[in-house]
């Protein structure tokens, strides 16, 4: 165990990226004052598949493939004892889930993790992270697509009532290769995620969706940065929130640049919040920078709103009662994206999570 | 035999300018078996009937009464109302996203029976109910009215009242949006509901070329908020004569 270093500009909370975050429940990560435990927590599930290689290497091998200003990434890039790496050869199709957990769980001190994917040129994969155990953890997970690659990138915060996660899971898309991320949040005292892109070469692509589900007193925060600095490139967003309960908070940003060299950009991002009760609160910011007009399209949309009288009234002029209602709106709300996972187990265990965040919540 | 029995109601909406009266003292009956037309210029009141009495939040009471062999509907919640045996074919059916059309259906008749129908004979039922409608079986794994032409939504509506079985059902302008061909097929379904399960149907309708397929008992003309001429299948004709001109107010 060692104390953190403080080298670094602590946030104060008044700076745009962090004015929405409450500092004080990071458990020092962004200020340093937090003691490291190094849990080595990520690891994988099941047994190995071919073409895909999973190692744990000193961070001083393996450098960081992109730049942040977070404080905490940089502090994790700086300090973490090792990298994790997933590893996709070239030219594989991976038909089996690689699947990766939290192998040990812990509420003493911080851990900091530093996880690199790589997929090979012309390579087809899915992941699937589960983070169902208690920790307190900042991570920075940077996703290489080669040429020509596919991932599909499932990461399901599941975490405990304590756990505090902050976390930027950052893809690096070359040419003609496409990302596809769902990313699901719904348990921890406080979750940051980054979800970010970078296009490095044409004609790749990004699909960002994501689900997340606030109760009582829970801070779930992702905040979205699309650099669009490759021409040709697309990307999607879409993410869907639900709020129920005193002090539930919730923070959506939606930034996407277009650089100047990214002509014939196509981008669209759209965030939805459903509001179940008093109390709760949903900030959500699209946001969109264009330095060309040689784009495709570019848009997004923002809506927050309370449950649809005429769907209920619907539903419930069918005998339906109204708590049943509720949980089929919000569900069906839910339903678009989590049945993207295309795995029952988790989509059901995830679906009995949001009936039980509903029920809860109470009306 | 069932008798919804609707007693002097008056409806007033809330708006920004206050409360506007829309029914100004309905009264009318309708026996299990009989069918009634209630027939009137767009704005008279005839929808705000239908939702009255299914119970939309939207609707004020103001005064009279709605009552279902005795029992008082107007206490009773929307699920309540459809448990007693009222049914609402709407002229706008709502989209749940998200929410399939087996999966609404399926929870629906589990409301509605107390308990859930056995799954090969559901299956069964809904496959016989789809097929008389001429509707693709794909579109039970569809999102409830969503993405829906009009002449699938009102199909589904009438899909519905087939599977559900109500008492008495309430068709708002079920002709509206309909071509020929989908409105016999959908005029069809309503006529077998009819007949399988004795239903008193409350026919809302601005034309009269629905009756062609769905015949009247009794017709009733609706103008400013309440019924204001009544007769047999004879005053349908005379409307498609003389429209409704003759009741126009204001």
């Amino acid at each position: 165990m060692s104390v953190l270093t403080t080298n670094y500009l602590t946030p104060t909370g008044r700076e745009e990226a962090w004015r929405f975050t409450p500092l004080n429940r990071l458990a020092g990560m962004h200020d340093g004052t937090g003691i490291i435990s190094e849990r080595k927590s990520l690891a994988l599930k099941d047994g190995s598949q071919n073409g895909v290689r999973v190692s744990r290497v000193p961070r001083e091998l393996i450098a960081p493939q992109s730049y942040s200003d977070d404080v905490i990434v940089q502090r994790i890039h700086a300090e973490s004892d090792d990298v994790l790496l997933v590893e996709v050869a070239s030219n594989t199709h991976v038909s089996d889930v690689i699947h990766l957990h939290r192998a040990v769980g812990g509420l003493d001190g911080t851990e900091l993790s530093r996880v690199q994917i790589s997929i090979g040129a012309h390579s087809t994969a899915m992941i699937i992270v589960e983070n169902r155990e208690s920790a307190i953890l900042g991570e920075d997970i940077e996703i290489l697509l080669e040429p020509s690659s596919n991932l599909t990138f499932v990461t399901l915060q599941e975490w405990s009532e304590e756990s505090i996660y902050a976390a930027r899971h950052h893809a690096i898309i070359d040419r003609d290769a496409s990302f596809k991320s769902i990313t699901v949040t719904v348990g921890g005292s406080l979750v940051r995620i980054l979800p970010t892109v970078e296009f490095s070469g044409p004609g790749s692509s990004a699909d960002l969706s994501g689900v997340y589900f606030a109760t009582a007193g829970q801070h779930l925060e992702h905040r979205i940065h699309i650099e669009h600095g490759a021409p040709k490139a697309k990307s999607r967003v879409n993410f869907k929130g639900a709020l129920a309960g005193d002090k539930a908070h919730t923070v959506w940003i939606g930034d996407v640049f277009i650089r100047a060299t990214a002509e014939g950009t196509d981008t669209y991002e759209v965030n939805r919040n459903l509001l179940l009760s008093d109390g709760a609160r949903a900030d959500s910011v699209p946001n969109l920078e264009i330095e060309t007009g040689e784009i495709v399209g570019a848009g997004h949309a923002s809506t927050t709103g309370r449950f649809d009288d005429e769907q209920l009234f619907y539903l419930m002029s069918r005998g339906i009662p109204m708590e049943e209602a509720r949980r089929l709106v919000v569900r069906g709300f839910f339903s678009e994206i989590i049945s993207q996972i295309h795995d029952e187990a988790i989509e059901e265990r995830l679906m009995t999570r949001i009936d039980g965040e509903l029920a809860k919540a109470g009306h | 035999m069932s008798t919804l029995d609707i007693r002097g109601l008056e409806v007033s909406v809330i708006t920004e300018k206050g409360a506007i009266e829309i029914l100004k003292g309905v009264d009318l009956t309708i026996r299990s078996g009989e069918t009634h037309a209630i027939m009137g210029p767009n704005g008279s009141g005839k929808s705000t009937l239908a939702y009255s009495i299914a119970g939309h939040p939207k609707y004020t009471i103001t005064g009279g009464t709605v009552t279902l062999d005795g029992a008082n509907v107007l206490a009773m919640k929307v699920d309540e109302r459809a448990k007693a045996g009222l049914f609402l074919a709407m002229q706008y059916p709502v989209e749940v996203p998200g929410v399939s059309v087996s999966n609404f259906l399926r929870t629906a008749a589990t409301a509605l029976r107390g308990e859930a129908p056995k799954l090969r004979t559901w299956i069964g039922e809904v496959k016989a109910a789809m097929n008389a409608l001429n509707m693709d079986p794909a579109f039970s794994e569809r999102s409830v009215n969503e993405g829906f032409s009009g002449g699938e939504k009102k199909r589904h509506e009438i899909m519905q009242l087939e599977l559900l079985k109500p008492k008495i059902a309430i068709l708002d302008e079920t002709d509206s949006g309909l071509d020929v061909d989908a409105l016999r097929i959908v005029s069809e379904g309503v006529n077998r509901a009819k007949e399988a399960n004795n239903l008193g149907v409350l026919l809302i309708t601005h034309y009269t070329r629905i009756l062609r397929y769905i015949k009247p008992d009794f017709v009733h003309v609706f103008a400013n908020g309440h019924i204001v001429e009544e007769g047999g299948p004879e005053l349908a004709d005379k409307l498609e004569e003389d429209g409704y001109a003759e009741y126009a107010v204001s």
